[in-house]
């Protein structure tokens, strides 16, 4: 079985994210940028599946610039088997990267796509969605846990009245939650490894995706800055000062 | 336990930044078929390197003839020097910059995206680069030499058992290993007293600089502005000052440094650094910006005399690893680079470290730094009379017959009772941050808290009975990242050391009293993530 596993690169969720001064975005100029923390939990994932020996081969991708190499490098010292680099100067706009997925599946008919849930940079959670429609095959997401058997998925999804578990028939999307699993450390000697793997380069326009701008963002800005505190000297004083500003 | 896995090479390089990444980059030029690594205990090269800074170009010339085609992400040519001395917390008078502060020519970089400018450069050429890997000891063959070095455990929990995802750190075997972990490296101080390198020097001495990064409001800044000020807010018996360099993009960089061999137990150095942007000289460029990025780190002041010997069988020492930083010229990245690239075409040439620190020797790296030998060490005996002797020092060109002693940081410390805190004169603060845990914020740094606690405290019982009494808890004063707390319940007063805050600047290991503090390195990619410092 083969998987198909979504790996976007992101600014680092550590790092203190700023607006550019102008609005026209966040700033990424000397910033850390990371895997997708969920993109990492879904390769993790696939890895599992093929160290179960439920799949045999696991193929990571990524969309965007050039320099992204070194992050599908990363996925591949994980322990991907290879990866496929769309290459865009874009950011691909959800509905984007799932016709981009889909375009991928066709040449490559894997039996399971793994996507993160969302990613953390715009916090969409689309993707998975949109490619499950479009390639009108069915969908588990927020996957907590997975089991493939008798070309089935059972997965055990985290919804808001609790967990559900529902069967899917593959090939089918999973999209993948916090408590899937703990991704592993990579390993040094695996790094080296992961420099002979193969990445198959595509330029992004070569495959006929309608990259058209779906949705337009007009500003970024900070959340507004939480003015000084007042200090009152006693409960009386509370009291007054809440019922000053109508809150009481 | 499974057998260690190893890897081989022919050079080690400890730490990615301007010395080993410029060592890296020599070897590699000269000995192509030679095979190079370089590890890096930050997440990613660049996110763990905080310097002011502004550098003197030859070295990068001369490593890198071409570079000024494709220039580092912030490299802001210098327009103007200037020095102020702020004679208190409102008044500041202009000195005439002395010669070794002269920046023409020279450019404001961030020095952290010039390593990471530098390391893709290295990896074209072959060497390999692995950020995320801290070496956590040294690695020796049979007949004592230093063989390499042992990949930190990954995956370990507080208590030192092992968590799900326990990865085995490897080892890395070399020919030659070359520390460049910069100031106070956790490997070069092991090695330095494992092979009494220091014998026939002085002990090193540092600072702590602290540095943030200001997106101020339109109009203030001029790009290429340099600004060093002396004085307020400290104490006349103190060393130190601030610098604040104008970058582009209405962005400055304002620090602050002071020397580690202040007497004052109760001395907060990053009270000095908040209190010193509240000058007006300062705060009316800084007001109503914004800080982007923030963090400390300690630097290497002992210059010629505290040098130690930079070989040892197996290994090799540069950069602030060995302590080439010239404090007159407040500068080390040149002396970095230099250093790399003078080890580089030493290892090309022998193959081995033998003979290296007679070479850096004689080198134009050390001939600088004698020449400034003096100065330094002329401001134990106060400011007044260490800007008279830097002045003699500089008009004679360094060739008094004397040489001033360094003695250790942590031994100037008075105690309580003994030493009276002079006035501070210090203001109300109003500008961010308001204190340490919301500067450690701008530092982004991050530890996974269940894991081994990285700053080794021997014997904490000293903290709550003769530290407490002798010296107040020095350590919850100058680690500029509240590290350590002194906390009371039930069982009574406590050493609490909040590693996870830690910023990785050493000054903890270096200025404690009783020297009973050991920072060691932590898990892979732990620490700070500064953004251009």
């Amino acid at each position: 079985m083969k998987i198909l596993v979504g790996y976007k690169r992101v600014v680092d969720y550590n790092v203190r994210v700023q607006v550019k001064p102008d609005g026209s975005g966040v700033a990424t100029d000397g910033v850390k940028l990371s895997a997708n923390p969920f993109d990492d939990i879904a390769l993790e994932e696939a890895l599992r599946l093929r160290e179960k020996g439920v799949a045999e081969e696991i193929v990571i991708v990524g969309i965007g610039p050039a320099d992204l190499t070194a992050h599908l490098r990363n996925g591949l010292a994980m322990g991907a088997n290879r990866a496929i680099h769309v290459t865009t100067d874009g950011a691909p706009q959800p509905l984007t990267a799932a016709r981009t997925f889909l375009k991928l599946i066709e040449k490559e008919s894997p039996d399971l796509v793994i996507l993160g849930k969302q990613a953390i940079d715009d916090d969409a959670n689309q993707t998975g969605q949109m490619l499950a429609a479009l390639w009108g095959r069915p969908q588990a997401t927020f996957a907590s846990e997975l089991a493939i058997a008798d070309g089935k998925a059972t997965v055990t999804r985290e919804v808001d009245a609790g967990l559900e578990t529902i069967e899917a028939e593959l090939p089918a999307v999973v999209t993948t939650d916090l408590r899937l699993n703990e991704p592993r450390f990579i390993k040094l000697p695996d790094i080296m490894k992961a420099k002979s793997k193969p990445i198959d380069v595509i330029e992004f326009d070569s495959l006929g995706v309608d990259s058209g701008d779906h949705l337009k963002t007009t500003n970024y800005a900070p959340p507004p800055k939480r003015s000084k505190g007042e200090m009152v000297e006693d409960a009386a004083g509370l009291v007054a000062a809440l019922k000053q500003k109508g809150l009481l | 336990m499974s057998e260690r896995e190893t890897m081989e090479y022919d050079v080690i390089t400890v730490g990615a930044g301007p010395a080993g990444l410029a060592f890296a980059i020599r070897l590699k030029q000269l000995k192509p078929e030679l095979n190079v690594c370089v590890i890096e205990k930050a997440s990613t090269v660049g996110a763990q390197i905080l310097s002011g800074a502004v550098i003197e170009p030859e070295p990068l010339n001369a490593l890198l003839p071409e570079w000024g085609k494709n220039p580092p992400p912030i490299c802001v040519p210098v327009a103007e020097d200037e020095l102020w001395m702020l004679r208190d917390h409102e008044n500041a008078s202009k000195l005439p910059t002395p010669p070794q502060m002269h920046n023409h020519g020279n450019y404001i970089v961030s020095l952290g995206a010039l390593c990471a400018w530098l390391a893709p450069q290295a990896e074209a050429l072959g060497v390999d680069i692995f950020p995320g890997f801290a070496a956590a000891e040294p690695v020796f063959d049979d007949h004592g030499a230093v063989a390499g070095v042992r990949i930190g455990d990954m995956g370990v929990a507080r208590d030192g058992s092992e968590k799900p995802g326990y990865t085995q750190g490897i080892d890395i075997k070399a020919k030659v290993t070359v520390l460049a972990e910069g100031c106070r490296g956790h490997l070069s101080k092991q090695l330095i007293k494992k092979f009494a390198l220091d014998r026939d020097s002085d002990p090193q001495t540092y600072g702590i600089g602290m540095k943030e990064l200001w997106q101020v409001p339109e109009g203030r800044v001029t790009p290429g502005k340099v600004v060093h000020t002396l004085g307020w807010p400290l104490d006349p018996k103190t060393y130190g000052g601030s610098f604040i360099y104008h970058l582009d993009d209405n962005r400055v960089a304002i620090g602050f440094v002071a020397g580690l061999d202040y007497e004052d137990p109760n001395f907060s150095p990053f009270e000095a650094f908040q209190q010193l942007k509240h000058h007006p000289k300062v705060k009316a460029l800084l007001e109503g910006g914004q800080i982007l990025s923030g963090g400390a780190r300690a630097l290497v002041e002992g210059g010629y005399q505290s040098l130690p010997k930079t070989e040892m069988p197996g290994a090799m020492l540069i950069g602030d690893a060995a302590g080439l930083l010239n404090v007159p010229k407040i500068k080390g990245t040149h002396q970095a680079i230099r250093s790399g690239m003078l080890a580089a075409e030493h290892v090309a040439e022998h193959g081995s470290s033998e003979g290296f620190d007679r070479a850096l020797r004689e080198s134009a790296a050390v001939a600088e730094l004698k020449k400034v030998r003096n100065i330094r060490p002329g401001f134990h005996k106060g400011l007044w009379f260490g800007l008279f002797n830097a002045a003699w020092e500089t008009v004679t060109g360094g060739l008094s017959p004397w040489t001033l002693k360094n003695r250790a940081d942590w031994s100037s410390l008075h105690r309580l009772g003994q030493y009276e805190s002079p006035k501070r004169d210090y203001v109300d603060r109003d500008l961010p941050p308001r204190d340490r845990l919301a500067s450690v914020y701008f530092a982004a740094t991050e530890h996974d808290e269940d894991q081994p606690v990285h700053l080794k405290v021997s014997d904490t019982n000293v903290c709550i009975t003769q530290c407490a009494e002798e010296y107040g808890n020095p350590c919850t004063r100058f680690c500029p990242a509240n590290v350590y707390e002194i906390v009371e319940d039930e069982a009574g007063k406590r050493l609490q050391i909040n590693a996870a805050n830690c910023v990785h600047c050493k000054t903890c290991d270096i200025k404690d009293p009783y020297q009973i503090i050991d920072w060691v390195t932590p898990e892979g990619g732990s620490g700070p993530s500064y953004q251009n410092l």
